[in-house]
């Protein structure tokens, strides 16, 4: 799925103004732990779904070469974050949708997990 | 633990100030930056780099200041992070998925679930880490370049 599209089904903004939404979304993770997420997303077409907004999911997106990252529940990201998050070249998305809507419609739609369930030693 | 004496072809040290969560990440990222460049495979800078960010974010949440050096050898990538600070009573405490000592500002962030030094063991084939309470705390992990496991596409 382009990232135009998780736009469109989510009824989001894209807020790094230039994102080429031509990028494709292949899998997504979603969670507000960042350890998990360092640990279980899987790049660089992966979206991460998720409500931190510090700066610190933008160094944790581009350790792991996130393909881009899409906020829950309304929330925004502030000016550093922005500002790392063209740096580095992430697109940025935000909705007012719940994280457990937004994985719900992207899934009904064909967007699949980076991981389904994690082993017993966690993955 | 592997010497680190021999044949190291790159040695560089970078300094963590504690408490400066507005920079929490970027060193992990200024070595994925170097082992990318170097041309080491993905899986290899992946798992280093994981590592090295749940290392930079101990000491940024935990310590007064550290400094992580960053080892390339032949056979090897090796980090060694080193913090003044509070140090870790229990180290098999520490060591335990889920225990955290974390204040609410860490887990604002994100942080703070005690995954991260089991994250850091997960991410390495070998590791060490010792600790003085008052004193600081000393950590060292190793991803061997020849274990047929590092070099497979992560799927």
């Amino acid at each position: 799925m382009k990232l135009r599209e998780v736009r469109d089904i989510l009824d989001a903004e894209v807020i790094t103004g230039d994102a080429n939404l031509e990028k494709e979304i292949k899998y997504a993770f979603a969670a507000d732990l960042l350890s998990d997420v360092l640990t279980f997303s899987r790049g660089p077409g992966a979206l991460l779904i998720t409500g931190i907004t510090h700066p610190q999911v933008i160094y944790a997106a581009n350790t792991i070469d996130l393909g881009a990252i899409l906020f829950v529940r309304g929330k925004r990201p502030n000016e550093a974050t922005l500002q790392l998050a063209i740096e580095h070249q992430i697109p940025l998305l935000a909705t007012r949708y719940i994280m457990f809507e937004a994985c719900g419609r992207l899934y009904q739609h064909g967007v699949r997990a980076c991981i389904e369930k994690v082993k017993n030693d966690r993955g | 633990m592997t010497g680190v004496e021999n044949n190291i072809r790159l040695h560089e040290i970078f300094h963590i100030e504690g408490g400066d969560f507005t920079n929490a990440g970027s060193i992990s990222g200024q070595v994925k930056n170097i082992l990318k460049k170097a041309g080491f495979p993905n899986k290899i800078i992946r798992r280093i780099s994981i590592a090295a960010f749940e290392a930079e974010m101990n000491v940024i949440c935990y310590a007064n200041r550290g400094k992580l050096s960053l080892y390339i050898a032949p056979d090897f990538l090796k980090v060694v992070v080193e913090d003044e600070g509070h140090g870790i009573p229990d180290i098999n405490l520490a060591m335990s998925e889920g225990y955290s000592t974390a204040n609410e500002k860490i887990r604002e962030l994100g942080f703070g679930a005690g995954m991260g030094l089991p994250n850091i063991r997960k991410n390495s084939d070998e590791m060490v880490l010792t600790s003085k309470f008052k004193q600081g705390t000393h950590l060292e992990f190793v991803v061997y370049l020849d274990r047929q496991e590092n070099m497979l596409p992560f799927e």
